[in-house]
């Protein structure tokens, strides 16, 4: 367990082996072989690990590698405190369920996409194995990282890799959009989980998710105040509404679809969108001091399930239904964390990683075989074509529906009950949830496998036994020429039919008790959502209310009652008389353009939000260019001004005082000027004239007699 | 026979230092105005010679001995300076004899 840290390094040795050495000098084969083994190493670490938590007596391991940051001296409520910052990873039931989750599916998922991306050139297939382990060292710091930091560390890190793999095929517009528009929106929930970090150090002096349950389970419950636990969960919520697309912030989920398929399954699906989930579920002691957050977490979450189940009943592109159903199913992981069932929502998160990836990675199968047609309207009988993918994907639709004994049907009902247990109303909204689950994921396979093909036609018909050789030399001829739909090459079937197996059976850690089992899983994770204290102390105020054994089976059968309605339904509509779906469309036209139209959501955020920040710094720019760049200018015009004034004052007084002494001095000395000949003779006469004047004078003087 | 009197000496003088004068004012020509110079000292030495007949007294013609040596070697500085302007200008009009003007 002491080497739990090099779960996460190994995938970032990966990434830096890609990234740096990778786009250059490595071929295609070496990329996805060393990210794969990476994967491949981590996986193996994760299960050892596991094994030993296990086996160990305190299901609880902390490895510090060092100081992150040293201690600083900072204000805390209490007078100073030491921010103090380890690299420290936690290995606990929770976290250890987390790492089993991501490293196997990002295993498969990396598998997968070695066979999926292999259409892309060279340097862009490297780049995405790349940021695919860059994702994966992210993830597994953030469910692996024991404080509050270092879990945001993983946080703005697996942000950042969703942003680069939604954008991955940035020359196209709405791919680049969608990877910035995912990150925007990322950016409101991460600034109210900051804020919340902020608020627990100032609150408890430590960023240590222990240190800061027991001290939070010290503090009262703040049944009727919104006091300071209150705000720390609500902002933390925000930020986990921003990580796992609930409402408000949910809008990003469904245009992350833009990214490769296999993105989708593992970042957008299995693993990233859970962190929100994830987070709660640490902070589980919090949130249980802080009811009224825990009302608003179940409300957002029933909301956001039934709003993005209904948007998912008429949504024709195979890979909207399942974004749409996977923030409906992330609705339902927080509706579960609401109401106080911490370990039913960690174990639908099990569940849900496993079906929705499988489901991902199937449809990214049919995608490939239709040569990247997205559409369902122009699939359709596509069981003929690709059988494994087909029945894999039967498999994962029937385990999100909730149909026992798949896995889907033992983490739903376990919600379900704890919120019948909590909330009539809430339990009404997600049972009518369940049932457009159902609806809309056999609306799905019925579409794209059923009836008839409706696809462009191929050169040659008879595309006969293509899906045999589906090795690697199929590749070459696969993007100029498509020969028509066919099974995928064995290493993408290869992880849908493991994901197939493990969503059949991942329910079973989780049986009921009312069905015989002991819910295994419930009591293995418990210990993550407790403070110490309390496990020890006081044992039954944990013990939640119980209905008889015979009213829960009631229960589950109600909601597979209601599952089965809304397959039926799907079959009814989609398979026996397709046209009636036609016809419904028309006569509901309106109620059918809103939900096509996403409830105009995106409208509406677009003509508030964006534009009103568009508006914003439109009006800040004109500030800028008038107000500021005025000062500017204006200061430029004013010296200009002045200038120009002492330019005058300068050339016609100061230098008309100069000159009028020049000109004095050149005019007066003009008379004198004239007499300087320089001809000897005039001087001659001059001194000639001076010698009569003076002799003139001196007669006359002395003959007048002066 | 009238007899020559010390008016008459100083008439002449005077009429030949105006001659002069007007010759150095005048002329253009360097050997003329060189000439119309030594007119003048002449001028000066008849008067002085008169003068000194008159008063009885030897200093007049003592100073005219001197006037006489002096005009000797001003005319030869000065043909000396003369010749040696014409031979660069090949001019004696004072007109030309301007290079030393600024």
């Amino acid at each position: 367990m002491d080497l739990i840290w090099l779960i996460p390094v190994l995938p970032g040795v990966g990434a830096a082996l890609n990234g740096i050495l990778g786009v250059r000098y490595f071929s295609k084969t070496v990329a996805a072989g060393i990210a794969c083994a990476t994967m491949g190493g981590s996986l193996l670490l994760s299960v050892f690990a596991f094994v030993q938590l296990l086996g160990a007596e305190h299901r609880e391991h902390v490895v510090s590698l060092g100081d992150w940051i040293p201690p600083i001296p900072l204000q805390t409520v209490n007078g100073l405190g030491a921010f103090e910052v380890p690299w420290a990873f936690r290995l606990d039931p929770l976290s250890g369920m987390m790492i089993l989750i991501v490293t196997g599916i990002g295993f498969l998922i990396h598998l997968y996409s070695s066979a999926y991306m292999s259409h892309e050139p060279r340097g862009g297939y490297v780049r995405f194995f790349c940021y695919l382990n860059l994702f994966c060292f992210f993830m597994l710091t953030l469910v692996l990282g024991s404080t509050f930091l270092v879990m945001f560390v993983g946080w703005e890190g697996v942000g950042l890799c969703s942003y680069l793999l939604i954008g991955f095929w940035y020359h196209k517009k709405s791919a680049a959009d969608a990877g910035k528009k995912a990150f925007v929106v990322n950016r409101v929930g991460d600034f109210g989980f900051v804020l919340g970090v902020f608020l627990i150090f100032f609150t408890f002096g430590t960023l240590d998710f222990r240190e800061v349950a027991e001290a939070a389970a010290q503090l009262p419950v703040e049944t009727a105040t919104f006091g300071v636990l209150s705000t720390i969960c609500l902002l933390l919520f925000i930020g986990a509404v921003g990580k796992s697309a609930q409402i408000p912030l949910y809008v990003w989920l469904p245009d992350a679809m833009e990214g490769p398929t296999p993105v989708s399954a593992l970042i957008h699906a299995a693993t990233m969108v859970t962190a929100g989930v994830y987070m709660v579920g640490r902070n589980a002691v919090l949130f249980s001091q802080a009811p009224m957050i825990m009302t608003t977490v179940a409300t957002v979450g029933v909301v956001t399930a039934l709003l993005a189940a209904t948007i998912g009943l008429v949504q024709t592109d195979i890979k909207k239904v399942l974004a749409y159903s996977t923030v409906s199913q992330l609705g339902y992981m927080f509706l579960a964390t609401g109401v106080g069932a911490f370990a039913a929502a960690a174990f639908h998160l099990m569940t849900h990683a496993f079906f929705k990836a499988l489901l991902f990675l199937g449809s990214g199968s049919v995608i490939h075989a239709m040569n990247d047609e997205q559409d369902m309207q122009k699939m359709g009988g596509m069981k003929l074509y690709m059988p494994v993918t087909f029945v894999t994907m039967f498999v994962g639709s029937v385990a999100i529906a909730g149909v026992p004994p798949f896995s889907g049907f033992f983490s739903k009902d376990e919600i379900l009950y704890r919120t019948f247990l909590d909330n009539k109303l809430l339990w009404g909204l997600a049972v009518l949830t369940a049932g457009m689950t159902a609806f809309y994921m056999f609306r799905l396979i019925f579409m794209t496998f059923f009836g008839e093909y409706r696809g462009p036609s191929w050169g040659s018909q008879n595309g006969d036994d293509h899906a045999a050789d589906d090795g690697g030399h199929h590749d070459d001829g696969h993007a100029h020429a498509w020969h028509g739909p066919h099974e995928s090459p064995s290493l993408m079937t290869g992880p849908l039919m493991v994901l197939a197996v493990g969503a059949c059976v991942a329910g079973f850690v989780g049986i009921p008790a009312a069905l015989g089992g002991d819910n295994a899983i419930e009591h293995f994770l418990e210990p993550a959502f407790v403070a110490e204290s309390a496990a020890h102390s006081e044992e039954g105020a944990h013990e939640v209310a119980h209905l008889s054994h015979a009213a829960e089976i009631g229960l589950m059968a109600f909601s597979v009652l209601i599952a089965a309605f809304g397959i039926a339904l799907a079959y009814h509509l989609y398979v026996r008389r397709p046209e009636r779906s036609k016809e419904l469309a028309t006569n509901w036209a309106g109620a059918h353009r809103v939900l096509t139209n996403k409830y105009y959501v995106d409208e509406a955020y677009n003509a508030t939000l964006v534009k009103g920040t568009m508006g914003g710094a439109r009006g800040l720019w004109t500030v800028d260019r008038k107000v500021v760049d005025g000062a500017v200018n204006g200061t430029g015009w004013f010296t200009r001004a002045s200038a120009w004034v002492s330019h005058v004052l300068d050339k016609y007084v100061v230098d008309g005082l100069v000159n009028l002494v020049g000109w004095v001095c050149a005019e007066g000395s003009y008379i004198f000027r004239r007499g300087q000949t320089g001809l000897i003779q005039n001087y001659a006469v001059a001194a000639l004239f001076g010698v009569f004047t003076f002799v003139t004078v001196y007669l006359v003087a002395r003959f007048v007699g002066l | 026979m009238m007899e020559i009197t010390t008016v008459h000496y100083t008439v002449l003088s005077a009429a030949l230092f105006s001659i002069g004068v007007i010759g150095v004012l005048v002329r253009r020509n360097i050997i003329i105005i060189f000439m119309a110079i030594e007119l003048m000292l002449n001028a000066v030495n008849i008067n002085l010679v008169a003068h000194a007949h008159r008063l009885e007294n030897l200093v007049g013609e003592v100073f005219v001995v001197f006037v006489i040596a002096v005009a000797a070697a001003e005319a030869a500085v000065g043909l000396g300076i003369i010749l040696a302007f014409f031979r660069n200008k090949e001019t004696v009009n004072i007109d030309e004899m301007n290079v030393m003007r600024w």
